[in-house]
């Protein structure tokens, strides 16, 4: 197959950045999105070119490095999947593709199509976290937790923290991310000791961190490779005026 | 020349650990926070050992490639963690998990280290949840548990197929209340490049700052290596991209010995290969294998039309189907361990019976176990891993059998340590799939998460105490000082001279080269010409390399291909290390097998009166051949036999 593709090439972060067009042929339909990318890699390094800086690792959806704004959607043309799970047999032979980093204010670019996401981290630090130290913990069965709510904490905690949430949001909104952390531990006995003070925390670091408000538009559980359902965000916003309104006052951020 | 003590406690194999702790020293807390502790790596091993010595009140550096800690490669495991729970009632229990363990491995682990792994891995767990780990649960709200390959209990906690995110994520949540509290400072981006050794102890490390590609200098009073695995080395194989052997091969370069550097998981159960572009394989869970059945066709016209695609592999009647490992181990089936999978599935594709259009494929077939348990059944276990093969293969495998070919997986060598997970460096330890310590020469399935965490949330915590306890009188060193000069020379030096080369080559050229080299003749099959062949192939591919990469861009800044191409440097020494290892290995046991070394039945054929040793290698020099040690290993409390899965 033969695309043509735009990709977005900036030097830093500090440099502007432009898009570059590049013509590719020959590629096989089962080759991955980014095994077609290192194929132009391979040939730029060829002709002495720099090659396009990209994020990835596990190349199998779960670690959430890989990023890419493709024609106009985080991670591709499919639903439910990350970049490096989209296959070049998705496309039509001649299409041309283009190729931009995530684009939000709180991740600037490092990089091409690098970007920094240095934020979702510190929201984790604020309290995404359940305060238990190593040991001298009870028997892990000592507490039994209905199926139901356990597999529906699994469902939120699959998130892989890549920003498709923030990237597809017209307001940069961090919610989603947010709310699938809040909503994992709300589900939980172990988590709900310190629910209240974990909600207000990570609500406020995400704020002072420069993201939108949510505006309820859904694009983030449409964009969402894992399928995190903003039924989570439902969630959260009880958490958070329910701490508001019955919670410890004056929280630090 | 090195001695090697593996500083085993005294006493019966169930209380040396209790004994070990009761005796050892310990840091005033008072003192914690005056010593300094540097962790590389935020995997399982890293992340948790971290935020452990982190709590403790050491003051505490960890480092990682990727942008955040949470990306380790540990994220990825799929299949579970093995514990001593015996929740299910079936008859487990630490011996067993012991036993099982050093049995799995072929008898090349050390027992006092695999029994205490046993012994900790129930804490895991109770850990874990306390941290919010959603694992799955059954109906009444307890925990569910699930049987892996080469064990005949159920003892494997799961959370579907992401047992190593949802830990991943339970430790990186420690981490991070311990970077909110201030005990732990988190790099990211930052690539160790050297180790700092001062009077003989690990002083501190040299990173780069891959995004500015700015040399760093970083003082610690001991040092944590939890850089993972090399599978790498092979280019193709499960490993995420960025996982590497770097950091630990620069350690043996300053004097760490490297423990059983060949022995190499194969692992049965990878998606095959599909085209010379391709970037890495993809697992498919060992957990199909407790319901999916594994076949090829019996009769090779049939394997060879169906290679042709000229039928299809739900034509072929059941009696003209061979479930080879159901006939040739009867009582594990499909579930013995993976090095077994991986050779029989071999051998059945070298004969001519494979599947797919290259031949190289068996069947992973799951018609009997939907009709058993229906279509719902299977979906809850599986679905996630179904819609993952899918998407790759584009093939529906509720409709058509999966195809399934053994990858390269898992690294059991690593760097050497003691008991205490101290290496051949004073005040350097290491933790996870880094270090060479309790799988032997095949590791069984669920037991490199327990491991991780064992090593960082309830081993280092102590050992390096023991350490510490004298290191109280050290002040804080300057970077000032010359070794941390000499450390960084060395690392700007070859960082200078690989982009010095100006070659015609990219590096993953070479990297494809040496991958093939390795497959070929470092592979799931190993013999002495090959082998002697392979050393020379590597040494000139190394040469070659030296003189003919082409890495564009600039030293500064983010420079993706010089990343690669350091490592690479790297693996062009450390897969000969491995090929020398293999050759010495005149013997097969786990996932080594020599082919001059097997029973009549092909199985592989230990030979415990030379061979009952970890080898443990010491570099020399460039160019040199690196010297070989031995730890000797005794079985006290394991009757060593040969293993058996009939
Ligand atoms: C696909 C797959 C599935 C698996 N499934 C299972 C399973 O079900 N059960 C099981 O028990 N095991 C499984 N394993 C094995 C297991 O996941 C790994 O062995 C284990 O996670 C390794 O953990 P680790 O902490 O030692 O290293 P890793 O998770 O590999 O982490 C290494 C860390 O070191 C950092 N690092 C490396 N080099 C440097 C450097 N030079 N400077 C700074 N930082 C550096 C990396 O950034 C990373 O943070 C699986 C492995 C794979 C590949
Ligand atoms: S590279 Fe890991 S999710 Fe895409």
């Amino acid at each position: 197959m033969n695309f043509t593709l735009k990709i977005w090439r900036q030097k830093d972060a500090k440099s502007k950045g432009k898009f570059e067009k590049y013509s590719i042929s020959d590629i096989s339909p089962d080759c991955s999105f980014l095994e077609m990318l290192d194929i132009l890699n391979e040939q730029l390094v060829a002709r002495g070119e720099e090659p396009v800086a990209f994020d990835h690792d596990c190349r199998e959806g779960i670690c959430g490095t890989c990023s890419l704004y493709i024609n106009g959607r985080p991670h591709g043309p499919d639903d439910a999947i990350t970049t490096c799970q989209v296959h070049m047999r998705r496309f039509k032979d001649g299409d041309t593709i283009v190729i931009e980093p995530w684009r939000a204010k709180p991740f600037s670019v490092i990089k091409d199509l690098i970007v920094n996401r240095n934020a979702f981290d510190k929201i984790i630090q604020a309290g995404g976290f359940i305060s238990v130290d190593t040991g001298g913990i009870p028997d892990a069965n000592a507490i039994p937790i209905r199926k139901e709510k356990a597999d529906q904490s699994m469902d939120a905690a699959s998130c892989i923290g890549c920003g498709a949430c923030v990237a597809a949001c017209k307001n940069a909104s961090a919610m989603l991310f947010v709310a699938a952390k809040v909503s994992q531990f709300a589900l939980l006995p172990q988590g709900r000791i310190e629910a209240k003070e974990r909600v207000q925390k990570m609500v406020a670091k995400m704020d002072e961190l420069g993201f939108g408000n949510c505006t309820n538009t859904y694009a983030c559980e449409a964009e969402c490779p894992k399928e995190i359902s903003v039924e989570h965000i439902a969630r959260m916003n009880r958490e958070f005026f329910g701490a508001k309104v019955g919670g410890r006052k004056n929280i630090k951020k | 020349m090195t001695k090697l003590n593996s500083k085993i406690p005294e006493g019966h194999i169930s209380e040396k650990w209790t004994h070990y702790r009761s005796n050892q020293n310990l840091v005033n807390p008072a003192n914690k926070r005056k010593l300094d502790i540097i962790v590389v790596g935020t995997g399982l091993a890293g992340a948790s050992a971290a935020a452990s010595l982190g709590e403790l009140g050491f003051n505490v550096k960890v480092f990682c490639i990727q942008d955040s800690p949470r990306r380790a490669h540990s994220i990825a495991a799929q299949g579970g963690i093995n514990a001593a729970k015996n929740y299910p009632n079936d008859g487990d229990s630490i011996f067993r998990l012991f036993y099982d363990t050093v049995k799995g491995g072929d008898y090349r682990a050390r027992e006092a280290n695999v029994y205490r792994l046993a012994e900790v891995s129930n804490s895991i767990i109770d850990q874990c949840v306390a941290q919010g780990v959603p694992f799955a649960r059954e109906y009444g709200g307890l925990l569910d548990n699930r049987s892996f390959g080469g064990a005949l209990v159920s003892r494997t906690f799961y959370a579907r197929g992401q047992t190593g995110q949802q830990l991943l994520l339970g430790a990186y949540g420690a981490l991070s209340k311990e970077v909110a509290h201030g005990s732990v400072e988190m790099y990211t981006r930052e690539e160790m490049q050297e180790l700092v050794i001062i009077d003989g102890r690990a002083r501190g490390i040299i990173t780069r700052d891959n995004v500015t590609g700015e040399l760093k200098r970083y003082f610690g009073h001991a040092v944590v290596l939890a850089s993972g695995g090399y599978g790498n080395v092979f280019f193709l194989s499960t490993n995420a991209m960025n996982s590497n052997g770097s950091a630990a091969f620069r350690c043996y370069k300053q004097g760490a010995l490297f423990g059983n550097p060949c022995f190499t998981q194969i692992h049965p159960t990878c998606i095959p290969v599909h085209g010379d572009y391709q970037s890495k394989l993809t697992l498919m869970s060992e957990s199909l294998r407790n319901d999916g059945r594994i076949w090829v066709p019996k009769k090779k016209e049939d394997a060879q039309k169906i290679q042709k695609g000229e039928l299809k592999p739900t034509e072929i009647d059941e009696e003209d189907r061979d479930y080879y490992l159901e006939r040739r181990y009867p009582a594990f089936g499909n579930l013995v361990p993976r090095d077994v999978a991986s050779r029989a599935a071999k051998e059945r594709c070298d004969a001519g019976f494979g599947v797919g259009p290259t031949g190289l494929a068996v069947y992973l077939d799951f018609e009997d176990a939907i009709k058993r348990l229906g279509r719902d059944v299977i979906e809850a276990r599986y679905g996630n891993l179904f819609q993952m093969y899918e998407k790759i293969v584009d093939e529906n495998p509720y409709e058509t059998p999966m195809m399934i070919y053994p990858a390269v997986h898992y690294t059991m060598g690593g760097l050497w340590v003691d008991y205490e997970l101290q290496t051949t460096i004073t005040g350097l330890f290491s933790a996870g799939e880094a270090n060479f310590s309790d799988h032997g020469a095949n590791r069984l399935g669920a037991s490199a998460l327990m491991q991780g965490l064992s090593d960082g949330y309830f081993v280092l915590p102590y050992t390096m105490q023991n350490y510490l306890a004298d290191q109280i009188k050290v002040p804080r060193i300057s970077t000032d000082e010359n070794a941390f000069e000499e450390a960084e020379k060395r690392a700007r030096e070859r960082l200078e001279k690989l982009m010095a080369v100006k070659g015609s080559q990219s590096t993953d050229d070479f990297h494809k080269k040496l991958g093939l080299i390795m497959w070929e003749n470092v592979g799931m099959d190993r013999n002495k010409e090959d082998l002697t062949k392979a050393i020379e192939q590597i040494r000139n591919l190394r040469e070659e390399f030296w003189k003919d990469v082409k890495i564009p861009g600039e030293i500064d800044g983010l420079n993706p291909e010089l990343e690669k191409a350091a490592r690479l440097a790297d693996y062009l020494e450390l897969g000969e290390l491995m090929a020398h290892d293999a050759l010495q290995r005149e013997e097969s046991c786990g996932g080594h097998f020599r082919e001059e070394h097997q029973t009549d039945e092909g199985e592989a054929l230990r030979d415990d009166k030379k061979f009952s040793f970890v080898s443990c290698w010491e570099y020399k020099g460039e160019g040199e051949k690196p010297e070989m040690h031995k730890e000797d290993l005794n079985f006290e409390f394991v009757e060593v036999k040969q293993r058996s899965y009939k």
